[in-house]
């Protein structure tokens, strides 16, 4: 079928943007490729960051190191979107004898948020073990993983908040004057709402935990970045490292898409 | 006949904004009352004070001759027994059409589903939707939203329903299968209240109108009178501005 004016001058136009497209990224990469190894210090950087007999030597055991990590993230995340869950609620609650639950939840969020997550880990990971719990209760792996809770908890709950306030008040309005009590309200009318429309924003938030899963390692357990710092002081090269940071942006780089699909997904649906 | 519900001087204002100033307004078993008036003279804030959606600040409504609107009492269970359609249908988005109509009756009268299930569709039946009961509000036009959303609220066998301008947000064409259902509840003998801007229906079917302007009833009477022999100015001036 014969093009029309207005097709064969975009079909051209699409033509030539992606030749140019192709030729630029082409350019750079084969810049990169010859100018880095011009660099008087790369072939001791290649050595000690790209080494594929160390690589291949330690890859395996850098991998099960992570099954740790996977671990320590899917028995935080459910209770992270739970304890989220119930702050954001406690800080939607209007009756007088629960203020100290609102006043609490308010005092959760600011406090969690406001300091840096590695300092948690420390005061907590390190602080509650302290008061001599007897084994296993004493293990910086449960207190580390608390600390993750606490604070990632903080967030979700702000972002699960954003929800419940973005659901319009009529929805409100109709769930009431069919009776609903408030509690079923928020039960089947709000938060089901809610839940769905903030599912993009608390991705990220997990593929961001996801990652800091490895600042565990400053208190004690044995995960991926540990084990990489352990490969690197035996066989005195970094490229454990390089290794360790593959393997997190073989999980969070797929992630991080999918949530801008389901973002994308979102705004089309809206508009 | 004593009136099912009943306001007296009713008064509502929004900080210093006086929505109502005193409305009167007396509705018996089986009648049907339209409130007309242009956008902004009260129709919508009485309505949704006589659910107490708003809390009123003086006067009274009196539902079945007992105060409702006693500062402090639990709206639910007054709430049940009078049913409200909006003007932009605000089903719940992520349920089924027969999911929206069971909710309530679920949880307020705590009967399961399987109970319901007859008398729901009879209702989705009746308002001709019963091909559309397993469709989310998305699904459907708009007409059939607002059908849906009727039956939702009759499914809380009410004793008055009250529309509040539930044709303004559709498009022409839908607008006749929404005053069908109107008319087909009408015929049944429900007790209704209306806002509307739809003069022909008003005429065609009301018992009453009342014109509202600024805050009050300005003037009521059966429709052909207020319609067609409005005694006031301000009456004949609203009517001459929509034709």
């Amino acid at each position: 079928m014969a093009l029309t004016r207005r097709q064969a001058y975009e079909a051209r136009v699409k033509r030539r943007s992606t030749t140019i497209a192709a030729g630029s990224t082409l350019a750079v990469i084969v810049a990169t490729l010859i100018l880095v190894p011009l660099a008087p210090g790369w072939p001791a950087v290649k050595k000690s960051f790209f080494n594929a007999e160390v690589f291949a030597d330690t890859f395996p055991g850098l991998l099960n190191a992570f099954l740790l990590d996977v671990a320590i993230f899917a028995w935080s995340a459910p209770l992270i979107f739970v304890l989220g869950l119930l702050v954001a609620l406690a800080r939607d609650v209007r009756a007088p004898a629960a203020y100290p639950l609102r006043l609490f939840a308010i005092v959760y969020t600011d406090i969690f948020r406001g300091v840096p997550v590695i300092l948690v880990i420390y005061l907590v990971g390190f602080g509650i073990p302290g008061l001599g719990l007897p084994r296993p209760w004493n293990s910086p792996y449960i207190w580390g993983t608390v600390a993750l809770v606490l604070t990632y908890a903080a967030y979700v709950a702000e972002v699960f908040r954003t929800g419940i306030e973005s659901i319009h008040q009529s929805q409100r309005a109709a769930a009431a004057s069919l009776g609903l009590s408030e509690a079923d309200t928020m039960r089947y009318v709000i938060l089901p709402q809610a839940i769905r429309k903030v599912v993009p924003a608390n991705m990220n938030l997990f593929i961001a935990l996801q990652k800091d899963v490895a600042l565990l390692s400053f208190i004690g357990p044995v995960e991926i970045f540990r084990q990489a710092g352990v490969y690197k002081s035996l066989m005195a090269n970094f490229t454990p490292y390089v290794g360790a940071a593959l393997i997190f942006l073989a999980i969070t780089i797929p992630a991080t898409r999918y949530a801008d699909y389901l973002l994308a997904k979102q705004r089309r649906a809206r508009s | 006949m004593t009136a099912l519900l009943e306001t007296r001087s009713l008064q509502k204002s929004f900080g210093t904004n006086a929505v109502c100033k005193g409305i009167d307004l007396s509705v018996g078993r089986g009648e049907m009352v339209c409130l007309i008036g242009s956008s902004g003279s009260g129709k919508s804030t009485l309505l949704k004070c006589l659910n107490l959606l708003e809390p009123i600040d003086d006067g009274e409504i009196l539902l079945d001759g007992e105060d409702i609107s006693i500062p402090g009492l639990d709206p639910q269970p007054v709430r049940q027994r009078i049913g409200m359609v909006f003007q932009s249908f605000n089903l719940f988005p992520h349920m089924t059409a027969v999911e929206n109509a069971m909710l309530a009756p679920r949880r307020v009268h705590g009967k399961d589903r399987a109970t319901l299930l007859p008398e729901i569709t009879g209702l989705f039946e009746r308002f001709g939707l019963a091909d559309r009961m397993a469709h989310y509000p998305d699904q459907l036009s708009g007409g059939q939203q607002q059908r849906v959303a009727i039956v939702r609220a009759l499914a809380m066998k009410p004793e008055i329903m009250l529309f509040d301008e539930i044709t303004s947000a559709l498009d022409p064409e839908l607008v006749g299968e929404v005053l069908d259902a109107l008319r087909e509840l009408r015929e049944a003998g429900m007790t209704m209240i209306l806002a509307t801007h739809e003069m022909g229906f008003a005429r065609e079917l009301a018992d009453k109108v009342c014109f509202l302007d600024a805050g009050m009833i300005h003037e009521e009477g059966p429709p052909e009178q207020v319609l067609s022999n409005p005694e006031k100015a301000r009456t004949r001036a609203f009517l001459r501005r929509l034709l």
